[in-house]
């Protein structure tokens, strides 16, 4: 017992080892993962790239959290509100040093990646004029889309996207000359939600800060999978969802460096996020608390500390080996069913592999595979211009977390087989 | 549930060989359905005589095979019927879609005769709108008129 009563983080429950990754340790920390579905079949969970299942530690913490230390933060002079502000902070501490900020005054709670785009996206656009250009790329979420067209119609700005190959890897040359005098600013996919694509960021930063500009990386994808030093990236703005991050729906974390932060005008306004407020005039807080207006998800960002304690402890060599075998088996057994395309065959890839089966409908694949008890995404992943770039309305997208197993992959191709048979 | 519950081969049947597909130049009524979940379009077209029956009822477009096994089939159910009893057979459609086999009465999957395959549906309910696509978009091309009446789009949104 510490001083919170009980475990704050992932202590006792994680039975991850230290040493070597161990796929069944890991998956004994998942309880879901015993959860019989349809057809009596048990869970096989490969939806991890819409939203991750979450470790005991991390359950047992937010339940722990409401059950003894359930208060507001940062305004009680008693003892519960003092251990949710400790919790609160803590948690906030955990993603500084998970992401290697250098404080953190530079990590922002927000409500997942979404929110963290939008918040930047509503400070820059106050920067723009007629004229001026912000770059994304062709493979960007609908949520590192909309934001910026959102800023350019406020300000006449003009969106220019980086064009894709047909295996899913961004033109760099054709970036390169896309940046000029009138690029205000860069935002761009880490990882592609729907190809896979892991893109050279850290180059494409180093690009756009020889012309002055900030890039902003949108690494809800990329965070479950590499380890990230905002440090080693440079870059200016980071966003990732908790939910993607074995974490709790509902908290997300927006990294901005210091001085990036301290230029942007505040988001939303209420409490929190004031420092005196009279009828005439408003002084705001400091930076982070500047943008977390109202009460924040306490519980959230206790639970993702949490999920943050318990990737901390895994041998992330073996996590990159494990998943990318995963990865590598399930393309060449998935390629090799006759009717398989795959969509998204970068030479760097996370652990995504998206297809479509002859002129069977991703929906139907998914619900064939839905009766066998694999869940799989079908549809167009928030990111109807990659599909439209291959001409697809849609697909099926197998995605791989840390306690997916070989023979898992096994069990999607046989059931992949089975759809065959009964749509071919 | 079993697979085959879902997919019944009427089902697949008429997926794999859509009766009625195209287009009917001069429809007297034609709207167009879109699906924003998965993308599925579907433009259902009729032609309505001076009695107020229905003489002829196509569709086209791409969907999973749920969305175009019903499309298919509402072409066939409606032929020859009236306006009023295309309503009335949209209303049963989905009425069974929202019951299921064991939560419909007997004399409403009778009364759908063939369509009744589709009850099981109920049990997917994220593909409850890929079966009443077609039914929603040709109830609003019903309320339609005149030569070149086309309503905006029917999403299920």
């Amino acid at each position: 017992m510490n001083r919170l009563g009980g475990t704050d983080g992932c202590g006792a429950t994680a039975a991850a080892a230290r040493d070597a990754f161990d796929v069944a340790a890991v998956r004994r920390d998942f309880p879901i993962l015993d959860r019989v579905v349809r057809g009596g079949e048990q869970l096989l969970y490969l939806d991890n790239a819409a939203s991750a299942q979450k470790p005991a530690c991390t359950v047992d913490a937010i339940d722990h959290y409401y059950r003894n230390s359930n208060a507001n933060v940062h305004r009680g002079v008693h003892a519960l509100s003092e251990e949710a502000t400790l919790l609160y902070e803590g948690a906030r501490e955990k993603a500084q040093r998970f992401l290697n900020a250098q404080r953190s005054a530079e990590i922002v709670f927000v409500r997942g990646a979404t929110e963290g785009i939008n918040l930047v996206a509503n400070g820059i656009a106050r920067r723009l004029q007629a004229g001026d250009e912000i770059i994304v790329s062709q493979m960007e979420h609908h949520s590192n889309i909309v934001p910026w067209q959102m800023a350019c119609s406020a300000s006449g700005a003009q969106l220019r996207v980086i064009p894709m190959n047909q295996a899913g890897e961004l033109d760099l040359s054709a970036y390169a000359a896309l940046l000029g005098d009138q690029t205000k600013f860069v935002a761009l996919s880490h990882m592609s939600n729907a190809l896979g694509t892991l893109n050279p960021v850290k180059e494409m930063i180093r690009l756009a800060h020889e012309r002055g500009v900030q890039v902003l990386l949108d690494s809800a994808q990329a965070a479950p999978h590499v380890r990230i030093d905002v440090q080693d990236l440079d870059c200016d703005f980071l966003v990732l969802s908790g939910h993607k991050l074995y974490g709790p729906t509902g908290i997300g974390v927006l990294y901005g460096r210091a001085a990036a932060l301290q230029d942007l005008p505040p988001y939303q306004g209420g409490g929190e996020m004031i420092r005196t407020v009279t009828f005439e005039e408003t002084t705001y807080n400091d930076v982070p608390w500047r943008f977390e207006a109202g009460t924040p998800n306490i519980a959230g960002a206790v639970g993702l500390g949490a999920s943050i304690d318990y990737l901390e402890r895994l041998d992330w060599a073996g996590v990159h080996r494990h998943e990318q075998e995963l990865h590598d088996l399930a393309t060449e057994q998935i390629g090799a069913i006759e009717g398989v395309t795959l969509i998204g065959t970068a030479a760097t890839k996370g652990s995504i592999v998206t297809f479509t089966l002859a002129d069977v409908h991703p929906h139907d694949v998914g619900t064939v595979l839905d009766t066998r008890g694999i869940a799989v995404r079908a549809g167009h992943h928030c990111a109807q211009p990659v599909m439209d770039f291959y001409s697809v309305a849609a697909t099926v997208r197998a995605s791989f977390g840390i306690y997916n197993t070989r023979e898992e992959v096994e069990r999607l191709v046989a059931a992949l087989q089975g759809v065959r048979e009964v749509f071919l | 549930m079993d697979l085959r519950e879902l997919y019944q081969e009427t089902i697949l049947d008429h997926n794999k060989a859509p009766r009625n597909y195209g287009e009917i130049p001069g429809a007297s009524h034609t709207a167009h359905g879109h699906n924003p979940l998965c993308g599925d379009r579907v433009t259902v077209q009729a032609c309505v005589d001076d009695q107020g029956r229905i003489t002829e009822v196509r569709f086209q477009g791409n969907g999973c095979a749920i969305s175009t096994a019903s499309a298919s089939m509402l072409t066939e159910a409606l032929q020859g019927k009236t306006v009023a009893e295309a309503n009335t057979l949209v209303d049963r459609f989905q009425e069974l879609i929202r019951l299921g086999a064991d939560g419909s009465d007997e004399e409403l999957q009778a009364s759908l005769g063939k369509l009744a395959v589709f009850a099981g549906v109920c049990d997917y309910p994220s593909r409850v709108t890929c079966a009443t696509l077609a039914w929603h978009t040709l109830r609003s091309a019903l309320e339609t008129t005149g030569a070149d009446a086309s309503t905006g789009p029917v999403t299920t949104e």
